[in-house]
């Protein structure tokens, strides 16, 4: 059954090839593996995209295919990082306080055990109760799923409350961004129990596997993020494949329509919302352990509109686009604000990059909005040279924000 | 003369008495001129040695001397030494009030004569400076004097430094003075202040209680601070009821007494052995390791409470440590105990009325934190309603959604910061600020609207990341040119201060001025609206912009202009927000989700829900700010959960347009 | 209303006010399993607001909207129970979905499982694609099955709203304005594809254009602020002088 789907979509198997590729020759490049001409930071950073790529996949999903603009996908992401968050903090804590306590002078009992880790936890929010969300913090699996179903979870009760009241279009954007606002507000509290705006930390080292340098580690996690990816993608690439893909472009042309004809509108959206929440949560659960920390402001809203500039750049309503425009804004980001650009000397005024960066993306986010709506991904017609009916650019659909003509041509 | 001031002047005459039996005693050695030291003096001379090396905690029983003479010359005596101009001449040890004429003359005065003595050089002389501590206590007990002095200023202002410093003996002083009062004001004042040191101070218990009755449903912070000492609690372990004024019994666990504490009693009572603790078992235990094993039991296995709890039993067992039952908890050693709060205060009439006042006073208090309340809520929507109102031109009215809104809003404050740094007068830089935050912001949007906007009608979506690009880069080209560091808005001064109705009543004038202008806006909107042809044009533009067009109105000018004034308005929300927050670069930011919330939360299209829309959540957000102060945070994210789950009942907003004309 | 049974669709004494403004007041109708019936009347008197209210879209104030044998409400449904229930409606401006082909418009109409999960693993049968292929021919459009729908011409669009909505085997069409902006020869075809189907259902069709509505040749209902003015045969309607009061006179 994918074999025939794969085929008829013979992008899918460049992706996967591409992504295969640049897997390996990262490795070969890298210092746990190959010949270390790539910087472990620099690979952890490659891993770190390969996870945004991911969540962008996502992203496209919700907004490019079922035209949900949600801007609160990285609510999920964070959660799905704060889950396995938790369980890195907590098993790598126990290590060193058993460590430490091994040294007492009477063995110590599970009880202390379990205070100890609290007190090295939960010091800096000046407590050292366990809080009941970290009651499953000792298992890998419970956590592990937990990365899946509380993003699910959220999304399931945020969309079903949302798209039941028929809230739709930029009601539904703000909406979701109110949603990340509070729940980053949330995080913020000291008593929230997952230490206020201090985050969790430390998680780049994986609990019982400290002889292993993070030169091999970050390896790893760039294997599984490319895992990840490629799962994602051809999960991702089946959905709007047959019917379902019919079914949900619908709903983005012209939501009336599919309901008239029998489809329960709501259910579909909430599907896709949900299913790409815990997408988005398993990206996230991939992407902190390389970034080593994660704090509440990764979940403000600013990131979630972020994940949608990504989106919109690279090409919505496709998802080779999604991967590209998240790659691509990203690395270029990083190296504009990491300060390896080199600043431009205009005589009366040297142009800083780390300062100009933002709003040279702000000004070219626009630019590609009015000029260039199918973004980088549009660069794939030209070369295809496919082109659609010209209608003059009008409206797919008659609702407000429906995809226009000139944008549809896959 | 009542009873209370004859007990208060008694041993004021003895005080009198035997400083003058002192002062007889005491020759003043090395009279030069003086032939012999007047009364004033004598006492001064009786105190020598106290006021020449002056500390707070011995220099007490020479000002009550002084106080306590009776002399009129006491005050100016005080005044002088209090304000550094007693000086001490060091030949006899006399005292003097001077005034320092150069660098080593000084211009001499008698305490007792008021005579001038003239300039004398200072080889002779030296100044006593008392340190700020004595200064107080001379304060004190001018107080008395000040509270009868003619100049109504330095009256009121005795009775500030009762309030701020009462002691027993004012209590007389203040009596004694109300009779003489001319002034109404002043002489209510005292009254009020006598009342209060009535109940502090007075042994006569039904003074006390009628004062103390007197204060039923008063606001003042004064009276609660009278009262609430009077119903200070200590709490005690007794099997019996102990003697005195019990409150009411106490049972361990609770806010009053913890488990612990009520347990520390009964063991300094005797009543119950000590209960080590775990921790402290455990030191025990490592203390008594014997070759690899605790009380029989290997070190290895002493991994579990229980095997810790076995070993620990049989080292009690052994005699080595008090006896110990495995399991026993605080709660149960102090199940057993009875706990008593007794009142400080020995008289029950006195507390009885104290709690009935005080319970009075918290009903009212109640009702007026509730009024409070209510104002601070209408003026935190009035500034969401500001924020609001711009983007209910462009949202509700356009359908275009302009997340760079906040963005002007900062513009507007920085605008209203460069022009303070222009022109120096606050007052004069505020009233210019507006109508310059106004034109600048206008332009900006109407720059935007030409530029982005009017490419992406009937795009919403493409329209809101659109204005984030734009808004993101505002924010970080505000951060280029002003810096990251928060730039002060102030206020003029006629704007600083507060109304205040009474104590618990309140509200800042800049909040009152925002609410005004919130008001002002309003008017405005509503006659652009309905009275104006702009208002006509809108309205019709965007009921059908065909139609409109084909009428002979230009819909890109509308919008243009629809969109400059939505924005404009943004500029002058800025200037005022400004005045109250710290202007940064993401001063836009903090506002612009709440924006949002209020347009949607009210209803698109429509002023009146935009206005209903600020209300609800400027007082939701006080509302639940209060049920749990200490977390303003929580208080948004409730907020925010409350809307998400409001929007289920009401997808339009409170004002919602209904039918066809709505749209799908 | 006597003749209760036998019905297919039975509106009662239903109304609706939208601010204030009556759309439609205290409206029956009701119409047969098998049967054309076309409605006219001028704008305003209700006529999209009544399909709104059988079809979901609107909840009218008061009044029953009774559906099939065994008289199910339809008040309070929503428009995709109620489409499943067999009510099938077509828009009076085209709305197919234009990115998509022929083929992926008429299968997704293609009556089967609805919901999310027995979509996702829906593969087309056999039977489901000569289904689709019968369809494009019924509809004229068997030689642009695999052509995006967005590039057919607007008579071609509104031919294949019909076949989608024929697709879903509707026992009850409702159809606005279905010749506007056609072409004469166009007009024939829709006429030809409507009588077509009313063979088998019950269809109604909403119209402002009596010689159209004359072609098809069926019982009119005349609907006037939001209630029935007339019923009847065309020639009985159009002699009726209260209805040419309403079109002519005011």
């Amino acid at each position: 059954m994918n074999r025939s789907f794969v085929l008829r979509n013979p992008s899918i198997l460049v992706f996967l090839a591409l992504l295969a590729f640049f897997t390996l020759a990262v490795t070969a490049l890298s210092e746990g593996f190959g010949v270390a001409l790539i910087s472990t930071s620099f690979v952890k950073t490659l891993g770190k995209t390969l996870c945004l790529a991911l969540v962008a996949v996502a992203m496209d999903l919700v907004w490019g295919y079922c035209g949900i603009l949600s801007l609160g996908h990285f609510a999920f992401f964070g959660l799905g990082g704060y889950m396995i968050g938790m369980w890195l903090m907590y098993e790598r804590t126990r290590g060193i306080v058993e460590a430490s306590l091994a040294e007492a002078p009477i063995p110590p009992t599970p009880q202390e055990v379990v205070d100890a880790i609290g007190n090295q936890i939960f010091g800096v929010v000046g407590s050292s109760e366990f809080p009941l969300v970290w009651a499953f913090a000792d298992s890998l699996v419970l956590q592990l799923l937990l990365v899946v179903i509380l993003p699910g979870l959220l999304a399931l009760v945020f969309g079903w409350l949302a798209f039941r009241s028929r809230v739709t279009g930029v009601y539904l954007s703000i909406l979701t961004q109110a949603m990340t606002l509070a729940l980053s507000l949330y995080l913020f509290q000291n008593d929230s129990g997952l230490r206020g705006n201090n985050g969790l930390s430390g998680l780049q080292n994986l609990p019982g596997l400290d002889a292993v340098p993070q030169a091999v580690v970050s390896i790893w996690f760039l294997w599984a993020s490319a895992l990840a990816l490629g799962l994602g993608y051809l999960l991702a690439a089946w959905l709007v494949s047959g019917k379902f893909g019919s079914v949900v472009r619908g709903i983005r042309d012209n939501e009336a329509r599919v309901r008239f004809l029998g489809y329960s509108v709501e259910s579909y959206k909430l599907v896709i919302f949900t299913l790409t929440a815990m997408i988005a949560g398993i990206a996230g659960a991939l992407y902190y352990p390389q970034a080593g920390i994660i704090n509440p402001a990764e979940i403000a809203p600013i990131a979630s509109i972020y994940l949608a500039v990504w989106v919109a750049i690279g090409g919505r309503g496709r998802l080779y686009g999604a991967v590209i425009g998240a790659v691509f804004v990203s690395l270029v980001s990083t190296w504009f604000t990491g300060g390896q650009a080199p600043d431009v000397n205009l005589g009366f005024y040297t142009v800083k990059w780390v300062d100009w960066w933002l709003i040279v993306l702000g000004l070219s986010f626009v630019l590609v909005t009015l000029f260039a709506p199918k973004g980088i991904g549009g660069l794939f017609d030209l070369i295809a040279a496919r082109r659609g009916p010209d209608r003059h650019g009008d409206d797919l659909g008659p609702d407000q924000g429906s995809l226009r003509e000139k944008e549809a041509v896959e | 003369m009542s009873i209370r001031s004859r007990i208060v002047a008694l041993p004021a005459c003895l005080l009198l008495g035997l400083t003058l039996v002192c002062a007889a005693l005491v020759p003043a050695p090395g009279q030069a001129q003086d032939t012999a030291a007047g009364p004033i003096q004598s006492v001064l001379q009786a105190h020598r040695a106290l006021i020449e090396k002056s500390s707070r905690k011995t220099v007490g029983e020479a000002i009550d001397a002084i106080t306590g003479s009776g002399l009129p010359q006491a005050q100016s005596v005080l005044e002088s030494w209090q304000a550094k101009e007693m000086w001490q001449r060091e030949t006899d040890g006399y005292f003097f009030r001077g005034r320092e004429i150069d660098r080593d003359t000084v211009q001499l005065y008698d305490f007792d004569s008021g005579a001038d003595l003239g300039p004398v050089p200072d080889d002779d002389l030296k100044q006593l400076k008392p340190n700020s501590g004595v200064r107080g206590l001379i304060g004190a007990a001018l107080v008395r004097f000040q509270l009868t002095d003619p100049d109504p200023e330095k009256r009121r202002a005795a009775l500030d430094a009762i309030a701020r410093d009462a002691e027993a003996s004012h209590l007389d002083a203040i009596a004694a003075s109300i009779a003489g009062e001319t002034d109404a004001a002043i002489k209510a004042a005292k009254e009020r202040t006598l009342r209060l040191l009535t109940i502090r101070f007075s042994d006569v218990e039904n003074e006390r209680l009628a004062a103390i009755r007197s204060f039923k449903g008063d606001l003042g912070v004064d009276a609660r601070a009278a009262l609430n000492p009077l119903l200070a609690t200590k709490v005690l372990f007794s099997p019996e009821p102990p003697v005195g004024n019990i409150a009411h019994q106490v049972s361990p666990g609770g806010a009053e007494l913890s488990v612990a504490e009520a347990h520390a009693m009964m063991v300094t009572a005797g009543a119950t052995p000590a209960l080590p603790g775990a921790a402290e078992r455990k030191a025990t235990l490592i203390a008594h390791i014997d070759g690899g094993k605790v009380g029989g039991v290997p070190i290895g296995q002493l991994d579990t409470q229980a095997a810790r709890d076995r070993a620990y039993a049989a080292l009690a067992e052994a005699g080595v440590v008090a006896p110990f039952t495995p399991g026993q908890t605080e709660a149960d050693a102090v199940a057993s105990g009875r706990f008593w709060a007794v009142y400080d205060e020995p008289s029950a009439a006195i507390t009885d009325a104290a709690a009935e006042t005080l319970a009075a006073i918290s009903t009212t208090v109640g009702v007026n934190q509730a009024l409070d309340l209510t104002l601070d809520a209408l003026s935190l929507a009035s500034i969401y309603f500001l924020a609001a109102i711009g983007l209910a031109i462009t949202f509700g009215v356009m359908g275009v959604i302009n997340m760079a809104h906040g963005e002007f809003i900062m513009m507007g404050a920085y605008t209203g910061y460069v022009i303070q740094q222009i022109v120096p007068d606050y007052t004069l830089s505020i009233l210019l600020a507006i109508p310059v935050a106004f034109a600048v912001t206008f332009a900006a949007g109407v720059a935007m609207e030409r530029l982005v906007i009017r490419w992406l009608y009937h795009r919403p979506l493409e329209t809101l990341l659109a204005t984030f690009g734009i808004s993101i880069a505002l924010q970080q080209l505000a951060k280029n040119i002003f810096g990251t560091q928060a730039r002060p808005l102030t206020a003029p001064a006629w704007l600083d201060g507060a109304w205040a109705l009474n104590d618990v009543v309140g509200i800042s004038y800049i909040r009152i001025a925002i609410f005004v202008l919130a008001l002002v806006f309003l008017a405005i909107y509503l006659w652009i609206m309905n009275r104006t042809r702009l208002g006509l044009e809108t309205r019709a533009v965007t009921q059908n912009p065909k139609m409109a067009g084909s009428m002979g109105i230009n819909p890109d000018r509308v919008n243009m202009l629809t969109f400059g004034l939505g924005s404009g308005i943004a500029g002058i929300a800025g200037v005022a927000i400004g005045l109250f927050a710290k202007v940064t670069s993401e001063l836009g930011q903090d506002y612009i989700v709440q924006s949002f919330m209020t347009v949607v939360v009210g209803g698109v299209g429509n002023v009146w829900g935009t206005l209903a829309g600020a209300t609800l959540i400027g007082f939701l957000q006080k509302g639940i700010e209060w049920l749990n102060p200490s977390n303003t945070l929580a208080a948004q994210t409730y907020m925010i959960i409350f809307i998400i789950i409001f929007i289920q009942f009401r997808p339009r907003g409170i004002i919602a347009l209904k039918g066809r004309a709505a749209g799908d | 209303m006597t003749e209760l049974k036998g019905q297919l669709l039975e509106v009662s004494g239903v109304s609706v006010t939208f601010d204030g403004f009556r759309a439609i007041n205290n409206l029956s109708f009701s119409i047969g399993p098998a049967e054309m019936r076309a409605i006219i009347g001028p704008n305003g008197a209700g006529k999209t607001t009544f399909m709104d209210i059988v079809t979901g879209k609107t909840r009218p104030d008061e009044g029953h909207v009774l559906w099939g044998e065994k008289s199910i409400n339809l008040i309070g449904m929503n428009e995709a129970r109620i489409a499943q229930a067999g009510i099938g409606r077509k828009f009076q401006r085209p709305t197919v979905f234009e990115d998509q082909s022929v083929y992926d418009n008429l299968l997704m109409a293609v009556k089967n499982a609805r919901g999310p999960f027995s979509v996702l693993l829906y593969r087309p049968s056999f039977k489901d694609r000569g289904r689709v292929e019968q369809l494009a021919s019924e509809i004229g459009l068997a030689e642009e099955i695999h052509r995006k729908s967005g590039e057919l011409s607007h008579g071609q669009k509104q031919w294949l709203e019909i076949g989608m909505l024929l697709a879903q085997e509707p026992r009850l069409l409702l159809v606005d304005e279905p010749a506007a902006g056609m072409t004469l020869a166009e007009r024939e075809q829709t006429t030809d594809i409507l009588v077509e189907a009313a063979k088998t259902r019950a269809v109604v069709v909403v119209e402002h254009d009596m010689e159209f509505v004359r072609r098809l040749n069926c019982k009119v209902t005349v609907l006037h602020e939001g209630s029935v003015l007339a019923e009847g045969s065309l020639d009985h309607v159009t002699a009726n002088q209260q209805v040419i009061d309403v079109y002519l006179g005011r």
